[in-house]
């Protein structure tokens, strides 16, 4: 033991330590996001979500209401020239698939304009992986998570009057311009009758390497093969609040339903940070190969409903692209499946069931 | 004197600091991954997958390099209270450096997510995939961290207490830089 401490002395190095522990301890507060309230965090996307929508445990936060598919995809080999992605070369690998209607309300009944997403999941023999969500809009709406945060705000509620209030929507139009300019692109849409027929866009860019470390900027679609039947905006009979999926339920239990699967090649100065934009319609596309889907299932009990379909599982030779909405979707698609796994036990069933699948399939 | 006391083997000290930067790195990454959707949370994830497989290699080489030589005793006259608090909180400290990579490993094969290194490297899952067991896992990791964080702010003041208060060469035994071996003896 040295000599001893004074008093004085040894509360000064108390202190010493004891500022220490509290400098680390806040330092690890911070970059927990404890001491920045505003920053946009996982925690703070699933709360708008659930502001805007109501609390639907065990549900996705987003694209709520859906259904599970499977098959296959037949590779051409054609991308194999801008990627190294054994999912690629000439072949065939199994997939497992989900259609659903954006929003987070699982019970929406389904309408015309609701946005239709088809999201898969590629998996080659050698174990790569690629995730894919995809919508049937050209653009996204929003091209940073800050402004997707400000959309669901601007959309929610007022408790006061239980109506959105349209001031905030303008004045959040007139913050984004690129929103105005996208929702008029999306309006403007062909809609097709049904899921069938509806074509699906990866609307974020990605980035194909090839064997030698050549990067290609590319946007991908799953184009239908089934040529779209009548017109959608006809008003039809039987028309009831599951009527899309029905749909789509029958027509798988008819035959595979196909898409292909087109890569559009970007050029350099195409915009591959911006959702909001197309890019020229002259661009490369490349025939990747064929999605077929030959089975259908009710997402309760079905195969894809504990797949998180993160836009970052990518296989070496696909690459994300500085488009910053990746990173938030990979970041809070997370923790919609953290949230909906952990509440698996307390969630009610989906809207389309097991049940209803049977019904709708018809007579065998 | 701390001069006579005997100090932590190289080795040890080595992989001692190695590891503490190494995870003090981690609880950092993954708490600002868990809390940010820009840009940065691709590139923490990318690193917090391969820093965690290196401590699980570390923490194991450092048990089996521990077990050979066993760190110099506590001062006698070291309190009882603060005796238990030392080995308790060593025995907390390894196995969560053992537990939180594997939980890690684990919640990700369950999920499941491909558990991918760098580039094209990816380990096997360790687990089948279950949403329910990902359910437990992925919180665990959460909450062990803010206990790995926790008894790490204890160790921590503690070294500082017994470096700055008491002086009584325990600080000095993992600081020192000289090269001398002395492994208890």
């Amino acid at each position: 033991m040295s000599s001893k401490l004074s008093l004085a002395a040894m509360l000064l190095r108390l202190g010493v330590i004891g500022a220490l522990l509290v400098g680390a301890a806040s330092s690890f507060a911070y970059v927990a996001g404890w001491l920045s309230p505003k920053r946009l965090t996982q925690a703070s996307l699933m709360e708008a979500f659930a502001r805007l929508n109501g609390e639907h445990p065990g549900f996705r936060r987003n694209h709520a209401k859906g259904l599970c598919v499977s098959g296959w995809f037949d590779s051409t080999g054609a991308a194999t020239l801008l990627s190294k992605s054994s999912i690629l070369e000439p072949g065939r690998v199994p997939l497992i698939g989900r259609f659903a209607l954006a929003g987070g309300m699982p019970m929406q009944a389904d309408t015309t304009s609701a946005v239709r997403s088809l999201a898969l999941r590629l998996m080659s023999p050698d174990g790569e992986e690629w995730r894919t969500g995809m919508n049937d809009i050209p653009v996204f709406p929003v091209n940073t998570a800050q402004a997707f945060y400000e959309q669901l705000l601007a959309s929610t509620p007022d408790p006061a009057t239980g109506k959105p209030d349209p001031q905030a929507m303008r004045r959040f139009l007139d913050r984004h311009p690129e929103t105005a300019q996208a929702l008029s692109i999306i309006g403007s849409r062909p809609i097709t009758p049904g899921f069938a027929d509806s074509t699906f866009h990866s609307l974020n860019s990605f980035r194909f390497v090839d064997e030698g470390g050549r990067s290609t900027p590319v946007r991908w679609a799953a184009v239908p093969l089934e040529p779209p039947s009548a017109d959608a905006a006809a008003p039809s009979v039987n028309r009831d609040g599951n009527y899309l999926f029905d749909d789509l339920i029958a027509r798988i239990h008819q035959r595979p339903l196909q898409w292909r699967l087109v890569i559009i090649v970007g050029q350099s100065q195409d915009p591959t940070s911006d959702a909001t934009l197309r890019w020229p319609a002259d661009r490369a596309q490349i025939d990747a190969g064929t999605v077929t889907l030959d089975t259908v299932s009710s997402e309760d009990g079905g195969p894809c409903t504990d797949i998180n379909f993160d836009p970052l599982v990518l296989p070496p030779g696909i690459e994300p692209s500085d488009d910053p909405l990746l990173s938030a979707r990979s970041a809070t698609y997370g923790r919609s499946f953290t949230l909906r796994a952990t509440e698996k036990r307390v969630k009610p069933p989906s809207a389309i069931t097991p049940q209803e699948v049977r019904i709708a399939r018809g007579p065998s | 004197m701390s001069a006579s006391r005997p100090t932590f083997t190289a080795g040890s000290r080595l992989l001692h600091w190695v590891m503490a930067a190494l995870i003090i790195a981690m609880l950092f990454i993954g708490a600002g991954m868990a809390a940010t959707v820009s840009r940065c949370y691709p590139v923490l994830v990318s690193l917090h997958r391969p820093i965690g497989i290196v401590i699980l290699v570390l923490v194991v080489v450092r048990f089996l390099n521990r077990l050979m030589h066993p760190p110099p005793p506590l001062p006698r006259d070291l309190p009882a209270w603060q005796r238990l608090a030392a080995k308790g909180s060593h025995y907390v400290l390894y196995g969560l450096m053992f537990l939180m990579p594997l939980i890690g490993w684990a919640m990700m094969s369950a999920a499941p997510y491909p558990v991918v290194l760098f580039g094209a490297l990816r380990l096997p899952p360790i687990m089948p995939p279950s949403a329910s067991l990902y359910a437990l896992l992925r919180p665990a990791h959460a909450y062990l961290a803010y206990l790995f964080f926790a008894t790490l702010l204890g160790h921590l003041g503690a070294a500082l207490f017994h470096g700055l208060v008491r002086r009584d060469g325990v600080l000095q035994s993992m600081v020192s830089v000289r090269n001398e071996v002395g492994d208890g003896t």
